[in-house]
C-alpha cells in the first residue's frame, strides 16, 4: 500500500456558529478519485477550500505526504490544483490571456501548448475572443483546459460539471479515470451523478462517514 | 508553562477567576476613585492660572490616560488572537473595544468643557484633542469592522489585524499631529509646559486614575463574562450553569 | 517516502520565481484595466470635480486658493485614491482569480505588492500628472506646483499600500465601501499632514528636504508592512467566502 499524499485528521469547522463537520478524518491516496457528497450546506465546498488552503477556520490536522501542511506551503501549493466553483476567468480577457496568467506564477508553458489545451476544451478558434463574449459553459471550459496541462498530482475540484454539456461531462470524467490511471489524486464534490468504477466517497452531514 | 497558557485560554476557566476577582475590582475601583475624586474636587487647591475650571483634570486625564492604554492592550490581546489564536483574546477585544470607544468621547467631551473656559472655545484644534480624535475614528473602525463580520473567528482575526496596523501608526499619527500643530498654531497656551503640579494635585489624580483602572477590570470582566456566554451557550458547562440558576 | 508508490511531485525550484511571478500579476492588471478604459478614467474626473467644488463652494479668491490649494489638492487626490480601493480586489474576487492568485506557489505579499504597485501606475500616477494643470487653476505658483507634485508622487503610493490592507479586510462585505473608508482615513492622516505640510513650508522658504526624506521613509515603511498585513488579512476574507 502507497503513502497518502494528503491526510485529514480529526478535522473539525464550524461556520458562523454552526457546526459543518467534526472529527472528520481521511486520507488521500494516489491513484484514487474521491467524491465529496452530501446535502446543500453540509460543508462540501468548505471542505474543499479547507484542503485547498483557502480557508484557515478549522482545527484538526493536515498532513502532506506524511508531515505537517504548514511546513510545506510552496511544496504542497506547486503540486496542488484547485478549480472553485468560480472559474478563475477574467471576462475581459482571452482564454489565451487568461490560461497564460493562471499558469504564470506556476511553470513556464509554451503557447503550442496552450492553444492546444483549449482545442482539447473545444475552444479552438476562441483562443482571441475577449471571455465576456463566450458563453458560462465555454467560461467553464477555459477553466478546464488547465487539467488538460496539469502535472499536478492532486486535483481538488469543486462543482466541476456545471454548465457542462453532456459531450463535455463524459470528456471530464475519462480524464478524471486516466489521471486515477497515472497516479494522480482527484477529489470532486458535485451534484452531477458521478459514478466511476473504483470511487471513493467522503459524506458529509447527518450520517457522517467516509471510506477511504 | 504552556499548560498555564492554554488554561488561560479556556474561557470556562476565565468565568470561575473572573467571578472571583469582580467583587474585588469593583469594591476597590469605587472606593480608590471616589477617594481621588473627592479629594480633587472638593479638598485639592485652585489652580492660581484657572482657578477652579482646571478640577476636570480629575475626570480628564484618567478617561485620556485609560482610553490610549485600551488600545494597546487591545494590540496585544490582537497578536495572542493572531499567533496562537486564544479564544478569550478575541473575547477581550469584543469587549473591550467600545470601552475604550467611550472614554475616548468622554475625554474628548471633557476636553471640550473644559476648553470653554480656558481657551473660550468648546473646541480647539489642539495636538492633543486632535490625537484624541484620530484615536476614537480607530475605535470606531475596529468596531465596526467587528459588527460588518458574521463569523465571530474571522471578525476576530480581522479586526487584530486592524488593530495591528493601528498601534503601529498610532506613534506616526502623533507625531505627525504635534508637527502639524506647531506648523499651524505657535504655541500659545500649552497646558503640558504650566509649572509643575503641586503634591496635592498629583496624589488625588494619580489615585482617579488607578481607581478608574481598577474600574475597568471589573467592567472588562463583566463584558467577557457575558460575551463568553454568549459564544458558549451550547456548551455543557454553561447549560449547567444555567441551570443551576446561578447568575 | 516511497518515490515510485505516487506520482513525483514537482519541487518547488522548478517553479517560476517570484519576481516573474510579480510581473505577470501586474501585466495582467494593467491588460485588464486597458481593457475598460472608462474605468481609469473615473477617478482623474471625480479629483477634478472634488478641486472645482472649493472655488464654487467656498470662495475663488486667488488669495484663498493659493493658501489652501496645496490641500484642496491633496485632499482630493486621497479621496480619489479611496474611491478606487474598492476593485482593488474585488473583481478578482468575483471572477474568481483572487483565489487562484492566493493558491500560486509564491510568497503572497509580494504578488499583493505587484497588484498595488499596478494600482498606483493607474490611479495614483495619473493624479500626480494631472495635477500641474489643476494647480495653475488654484493659483499656485511654479515651485509649490513642483513640491506638491513630488509630494503627492511619494505619498500617493503610500495612499495604494495602506488602502490595500482595508480592501483585504473588508473583501465581501456588506457596504464595504463606507466601510473600508471608516478604517482607512485615520491611517491616512500622517501623510496628509507631511504632503501639504511639505508645500506650505516651501511657500514659506523654509527647506524641504526634510520633510520629503520623512515621506520617503513611510513609503518605506509602507513598502515593507504594508503587504504582509495585506496578505494575512486576504486570507481572513477568504476563509469567510
Amino acid at each position: 500500500m502507497s503513502e497518502p499524499l494528503l491526510q485529514a485528521v480529526n478535522l473539525e469547522c464550524e461556520r458562523d456558529e454552526r457546526l459543518l463537520f467534526q472529527n472528520l478524518s481521511f486520507s488521500v491516496m494516489p491513484g484514487t478519485v474521491t467524491r465529496i457528497e452530501g446535502p446543500n450546506g453540509t460543508g462540501k465546498t468548505t471542505l474543499l477550500r479547507i484542503l485547498a488552503g483557502l480557508n484557515d477556520a478549522w482545527s484538526g490536522e493536515l498532513l502532506w505526504c506524511g508531515e505537517p501542511r504548514a511546513w510545506h506551503r510552496e511544496s504542497f501549493l506547486r503540486n496542488m490544483l484547485y478549480l472553485g466553483h468560480r472559474p478563475g476567468i477574467k471576462p475581459l480577457l482571452t482564454p489565451m490571456e487568461n490560461l497564460r496568467a493562471l499558469m504564470a506564477g506556476r511553470r513556464t508553458v509554451s503557447d503550442d501548448i496552450l492553444s492546444q489545451a483549449l482545442a482539447g476544451t473545444g475552444l479552438a478558434g476562441f483562443e482571441n475572443v475577449p471571455c465576456r463574449n463566450l458563453s458560462a459553459g465555454q467560461q467553464r471550459r477555459v477553466a478546464l483546459a488547465r487539467l488538460l496541462i496539469a502535472d499536478e498530482p492532486l486535483w481538488l475540484l469543486d462543482e466541476v460539471f456545471t454548465a457542462i454539456d453532456a459531450d463535455g461531462v463524459k470528456a471530464i470524467e475519462e480524464l478524471l479515470q486516466q489521471r486515477a490511471a497515472e497516479g494522480g489524486a482527484v477529489l470532486v464534490t458535485t451534484h452531477h451523478d458521478l459514478q466511476l468504477p473504483g470511487m471513493k466517497r467522503i459524506t458529509l452531514g447527518g450520517g457522517q462517514s467516509y471510506e477511504c | 508553562m504552556w499548560q498555564w497558557f492554554h488554561k488561560l485560554g479556556s474561557p470556562k476557566w476565565f468565568y470561575g477567576i473572573a467571578n472571583r476577582l469582580m467583587p474585588w475590582l469593583l469594591a476597590g475601583g469605587l472606593i480608590v476613585l471616589l477617594a481621588g475624586l473627592v479629594w480633587g474636587l472638593a479638598f485639592a487647591p485652585k489652580d492660581y492660572l484657572q482657578g477652579n475650571s482646571y478640577r476636570i483634570i480629575f475626570i480628564h486625564v484618567p478617561a485620556a490616560f485609560l482610553a490610549q492604554s485600551i488600545y494597546i492592550m487591545m494590540a496585544v490581546a490582537a497578536v495572542v488572537t493572531l499567533v496562537w489564536r486564544m479564544k478569550l483574546a478575541d473575547v477581550f477585544v469584543k469587549a473591550i473595544a467600545p470601552v475604550g470607544l467611550v472614554l475616548t468621547f468622554l475625554s474628548l467631551f471633557t476636553g471640550a468643557v473644559w476648553g470653554k473656559p480656558t481657551w473660550g472655545t468648546w473646541w480647539v484644534w489642539d495636538a492633543r484633542l486632535t490625537s484624541m480624535l484620530i484615536l476614537l475614528f480607530l475605535y470606531g473602525g475596529a468596531i465596526a469592522l467587528d459588527r460588518a463580520i458574521n463569523d465571530e473567528k474571522s471578525a476576530a482575526r480581522a479586526v487584530a489585524v486592524l488593530v495591528l496596523v493601528g498601534v503601529v501608526n498610532i506613534p506616526i499619527i502623533k507625531y505627525s499631529v504635534d508637527w502639524w500643530n506647531t506648523l499651524h498654531q505657535p504655541a500659545t497656551f500649552k497646558l503640558t509646559e504650566k509649572p509643575s503640579m503641586p503634591m496635592e494635585m498629583w496624589v488625588p489624580l494619580l489615585l482617579s486614575v488607578l481607581g478608574l483602572y481598577l474600574l475597568f477590570g471589573w467592567l472588562a470582566c463583566l463584558r467577557m463574562k457575558t460575551e463568553i456566554l454568549l459564544r458558549e451557550q451550547r456548551t455543557r458547562w454553561v447549560r449547567e450553569l444555567v441551570l443551576a440558576g446561578r447568575k | 517516502m516511497n518515490a515510485e508508490s505516487r506520482p513525483a511531485l514537482k519541487p518547488v525550484e522548478s517553479a517560476i520565481g517570484p519576481v516573474q511571478a510579480m510581473v505577470a500579476v501586474f501585466m495582467r492588471d494593467v491588460r485588464v484595466a486597458f481593457r475598460q478604459r472608462q474605468d481609469l478614467l473615473n477617478p482623474l474626473l471625480f479629483f477634478i470635480m472634488v478641486v472645482t467644488l472649493f472655488p464654487l463652494g467656498v470662495s475663488p479668491e486667488v488669495a484663498f486658493l493659493k493658501q489652501s490649494g496645496a490641500g484642496i489638492l491633496w485632499v482630493a487626490a486621497l479621496l480619489s485614491v479611496l474611491l478606487s480601493l474598492d476593485h482593488l480586489f474585488r473583481h478578482d474576487f468575483d471572477d474568481g482569480t483572487l483565489e487562484q492568485l492566493i493558491l500560486q506557489p509564491q510568497p503572497l505579499f509580494l504578488l499583493i505588492l505587484a497588484k498595488t504597485l499596478a494600482h498606483w501606475i493607474l490611479t495614483g500616477l495619473p493624479l500626480v500628472l494631472l495635477t500641474p494643470v489643476l494647480g495653475i487653476m488654484v493659483h499656485l505658483d511654479g515651485n509649490s506646483v513642483a513640491i506638491l507634485c513630488l509630494t503627492l508622487l511619494i505619498g500617493t503610493p503610500v495612499l495604494s499600500l495602506i488602502g490595500a490592507i482595508g480592501a483585504a479586510l473588508t473583501l465581501g462585505l456588506r457596504s464595504a465601501g463606507v466601510l473600508l473608508s471608516l478604517l482607512i482615513i485615520p491611517l491616512y492622516i500622517p501623510v496628509l499632514i507631511f504632503g501639504t505640510g511639505t508645500v506650505a513650508a516651501a511657500a514659506e522658504g523654509a527647506p524641504v528636504a526634510g520633510y520629503l526624506a520623512l515621506m520617503g521613509a513611510f513609503l518605506v515603511l509602507a513598502l515593507t508592512l504594508a503587504p504582509f498585513a495585506a496578505a494575512a488579512a486576504l486570507r481572513i476574507s477568504m476563509s469567510n467566502s
